[in-house]
């Protein structure tokens, strides 16, 4: 190990950290955590701010479930039905999925993997934490008020009408936006400009070019969801008739600028998935990656490209058939560098020595799951298809198959990978993969069936809905239920291991990567002295070079 | 598990992945999803299947494993990023010649057009002066043209049988197109969310043969001889008025004829045959205490019959 870092001073077989202590105990006090500028306690506290998010988010999904079980309405009355799928959809992409990986793993890890002793800018790594406080207090106050029935999309002129609190929701997602913003920006100046000596671009660690394609993405693209969100604010305050068809305004238009910043929004949720199924699948199987750069590059492939196929959202909407046309090509073109990554992963199995650790049952569960989800976008992409499918099930169970089986799932394993050196505790790894196993079948028993129902013509946000369909939605909410029981089970022993786990080792999983250099938990200022890279992220000890490298 | 798989192969036995085809456009749509999922059959298969091989010949034996020095391979990484283009390009193309077709309505269909409004559908003939139907009744093998526009918010007009799609705005028209195959009734649903009612914002289109069309036409037209009862659910009123005594968006039906309401601003009202009528053609006009007045007016989407047969059902409810 010490020869991925030349650390003069402390270089032996046993880390010695100095006197320094960790990051969790170094200062105390409630103001101590709250004013932080450490990016690790910064991040940490997104953490568990992401994770109460998702317990809420998903008891929505679990209670939509269960009205879901018959056919009639009978557990909630419609508009109670329409609030409830707003909120899941709405707290799970603002407050969730988009902040999950990015700000929490993203925030700790980011900084220790490069080497450097925090963020370029820590004020602004707080203020960005501070601003999705006060985003989340609107969402909240959205939920005390009245809710929100708009759908997360927030479609107009429906949501010009509604009586439900759409000014609070949208305000929220406006605020969210600039948290999101504020830890872009601030991760694109880190990786330009604080990577340790020798950490040359091609050295850095997988998980940092995803998280710098995904920066990319939420600088360019978030300022034109706050626009958006702006105008619709003033629309139902004013009546501007941007978007208001009584007044002359375009509601199709509204589509436009939603998802000019929502479909690259789905790669700033998926993106630091693939960054982490990278780490944990070179880590859990002591391979390198296959095909480093095909990995690295088509992240930000995907990233340019993904800003240029949002009309495929609305093939049916009225826009023009060419411009369609040309959204399901481009949509096409991002096809193919996902393709690319997911053969590249399985490649990296080959030869390697694999451990069946919890971190590893969440990466082979992701490449099940995204597998599908991606494979079900091709019905999707593709413009006839697409008609038939369009707003029914199917597509519910794809997003889902890509958002929460790719990138909560790949959450799950990264936070169980990263716990040791995140709390210096030990989970408990028999209960990990319990939970992974039920995790892992409640998902596919919840959203397989809906593809069938979908392909069958049920169509998405219904109340009630035609009793044919009832056996694939009795199935789906057995399956949520199981998933939501494996998710709460993990939030639960997670938990006990932070508070009474046994104590980890400064490198559980021998991966070479920076941030197992350093104590677990990290001291305050990431490292005592300042380490070098020495060798790429994925070069491990057990690799057989002896028979030279195999470039062929 | 068991349980599912089980029921897949029972659902797969029955009926395909796909509703009954009824109309031109569906097989070819058909053609290429049953396409696709092979395509996506065979790639999850070979990907799960190395999964599974790799994980098995590869898992840990010793903590003293030597690992694999490969790091990458270009032809293979070539051929693996070749292979997706073409077969990509190959739906692409085939996707977009049966879409050139569904986007182009021949000239010689006959024209309907479609009104979506919170939450019913409605349609009109322009060429026999048949408007306001709740029904929408086309001759089989013939193309029917779609005229569709909202007198609210979004709608959408889902056919799966037909596989056409498309939404359903308020100031602008959008047009789609079928040529119905099959004689037979067919659902159709709203899939743009449009609130309370979306779920219930349903339809039929009926397809008959040429003589019973024309036939249709001249007489039944309008809906004439529709029950009371089947009006009410078929005009979309069921979605905020219950007729079971539970309270929605507006008031329960159950005993409103004869009983005492009182109004917004504390004035009362007897709710006989001219309020019920009044509340359908101006019913923001006196709305009970307690409701928001957000129901859109039925002037000129409903016959005076059709509010006759109404009234006559809602006398019923007691």
């Amino acid at each position: 190990m010490s020869h991925a870092v030349a650390n003069s001073a402390h270089g032996s077989q046993h880390n010695d950290h100095g006197t320094e202590s960790n990051y969790l105990t170094a200062r105390k006090g409630l103001l101590s955590w709250l004013f932080t500028l450490d990016h690790k306690r910064i991040g940490l506290m997104y953490l568990v701010s992401v994770i109460v998010f998702l317990l809420v988010g998903g008891l929505f999904a679990l209670i939509v479930r269960a009205e879901l079980m018959t056919p009639e309405g009978d557990l909630l009355d419609p508009d109670t039905y329409n609030r409830f799928f707003t909120l899941h959809g709405a707290i799970m992409v603002f407050l969730v999925i988009i902040p999950s990986i990015p700000a929490s793993l993203g925030n700790i890890f980011l900084p220790l993997m490069l080497g450097a002793k925090d963020v370029a800018f820590p004020r602004l790594n707080l203020a960005s934490f501070h601003i999705y406080v006060v985003g989340a207090m609107f969402f909240l106050y959205t939920l005390i008020s009245g809710g929100l029935d708009t759908g997360w999309t927030f479609y107009t002129p429906y949501s010009i009408e509604t009586g439900t609190s759409v000014i609070a929701a949208t305000l929220g997602a406006f605020i969210l936006g600039f948290s999101s913003i504020f830890t872009g920006l601030n991760f694109i100046v880190t990786i330009h400009k604080m990577r340790a000596p020798g950490m040359s671009w091609y050295r850095m660690p997988l998980f940092l070019w995803a998280i710098y394609s995904t920066s990319l993405i939420q600088v360019l693209a978030t300022p034109v969801l706050a626009i958006t969100l702006l105008l619709l604010i003033m629309e139902r305050a004013f009546g501007i008739g941007i978007f208001d068809a009584s007044l002359g305004g375009d509601p199709v238009l509204f589509q436009h600028f939603f998802w000019f910043y929502s479909h690259p929004a789905v790669y700033i949720m998926i993106l630091p998935g693939f960054g982490v199924i990278s780490e944990m699948i070179t880590v859990h199987s002591r391979k390198n990656i296959f095909g480093y750069k095909a990995i690295a590059l088509s992240s930000v492939a995907i990233a340019v490209i993904g800003f240029l196929v949002w009309g495929h959202h609305m093939f049916t909407s009225g826009q023009s058939e060419i411009a369609s046309a040309l959204f399901s090509f481009i949509t096409f073109a991002v096809a193919v560098p996902t393709a690319i990554k997911v053969f590249s992963w399985v490649a990296t199995l080959y030869g390697g020595s694999i451990r069946f650790t919890t971190p590893m049952w969440y990466t082979l569960s992701f490449l099940f799951l995204f597998t599908i989800g991606g494979l079900t976008g091709l019905f999707l992409g593709s413009l006839a298809t697409d008609i038939h499918l369009h707003d029914t099930y199917f597509v519910v169970a794809h997003f889902h198959y890509v958002m929460a089986g790719g990138t909560i799932i790949a959450f799950l394993g990264a936070l169980h990978h990263w716990w040791p050196k995140i709390t210096g505790r030990m989970y408990n790894e028999g209960l990990g993969k319990i939970s992974a196993l039920l995790v892992f079948l409640g998902f596919n028993l919840t959203f397989f069936p809906q593809f069938v129902m979908g392909s069958h013509g049920m169509p998405r946000r219904y109340h009630s809905y035609l009793p044919e369909y009832q056996t694939w939605h009795v199935i789906s909410s057995i399956g949520s239920f199981v998933l939501g029981a494996g998710v709460f089970l993990a939030v639960c022993y997670l938990t006990y291991s932070a508070l009474r786990g046994k104590k980890a080792p400064d490198n559980p999983w021998n991966g070479v990567s920076l941030e197992w250099e350093t104590a677990t938990p990290p001291i305050e200022h990431n490292f005592v002295t300042q380490p070098v890279a020495t060798r790429g992220p994925y070069e491990f000890d057990e690799i057989d070079t002896s028979s030279g490298r195999s470039h062929h | 598990m068991t349980l599912f798989v089980t029921t897949v192969l029972a659902n797969a036995g029955t009926s395909g992945a796909m509703p009954p085809q009824a109309s031109t456009i569906a097989p070819e749509v058909d053609g290429l999803f049953y396409f696709i999922f092979i395509l996506c059959t065979i790639f999850f298969v070979g990907i799960v299947g190395a999964i599974i091989y790799f994980a098995a010949k590869y898992r840990q034996r010793s903590s003293n494993d030597r690992t694999s020095a490969i790091d990458g391979n270009h032809r293979l990484e070539l051929l693996w990023s070749a292979i997706p283009t073409v077969l990509l390009l190959v739906i692409f193309g085939w996707s977009f010649r049966i879409w050139l077709d569904m986007s182009v309505p021949p000239g010689d269909a006959i024209d309907v057009r479609v009104t979506g409004q919170k939450w019913s559908w409605s349609y009109d003939y322009p060429a026999s002066g048949c408007v306001g139907v709740s029904e929408i009744v086309v001759p089989v093998g013939e193309p029917v043209k779609l005229t569709m526009s909202s007198l609210d918010v979004l709608h959408s007009y889902f056919v799966p049988a037909f596989r056409i799609k498309r939404d359903v705005i308020p100031n602008r028209y959008t047009v789609q197109w079928f040529t119905a195959t099959e004689v037979g009734t067919y659902p159709v649903s709203c899939t743009e969310y449009c609130g309370t009612g979306h779920s219930i914002m349903a339809s039929q289109v009926r397809v008959v043969s040429r003589p019973e069309y024309e036939d249709w036409l001249a007489n039944d037209c309008g809906g004439g001889d529709k029950s009371g009862e089947e009006l009410f659910r078929d005009k979309g009123c069921l979605a905020c008025h219950s007729v079971t005594g539970s309270k929605l968006v507006g008031p329960t039906m159950l005993g409103l004829y004869g009983r005492e309401e009182t109004l917004v601003g504390g004035e009362k009202v007897l709710v006989d045959d001219n309020y019920i009528r009044e509340s359908i053609i101006n019913p923001n006009a006196k709305v009970v205490q307690g409701y928001d007045p957000v129901m859109p007016t039925f002037k000129g989407r409903i016959k005076d019959r059709q509010i006759d047969a109404i009234i006559d059902y809602l006398k019923t409810l007691k």
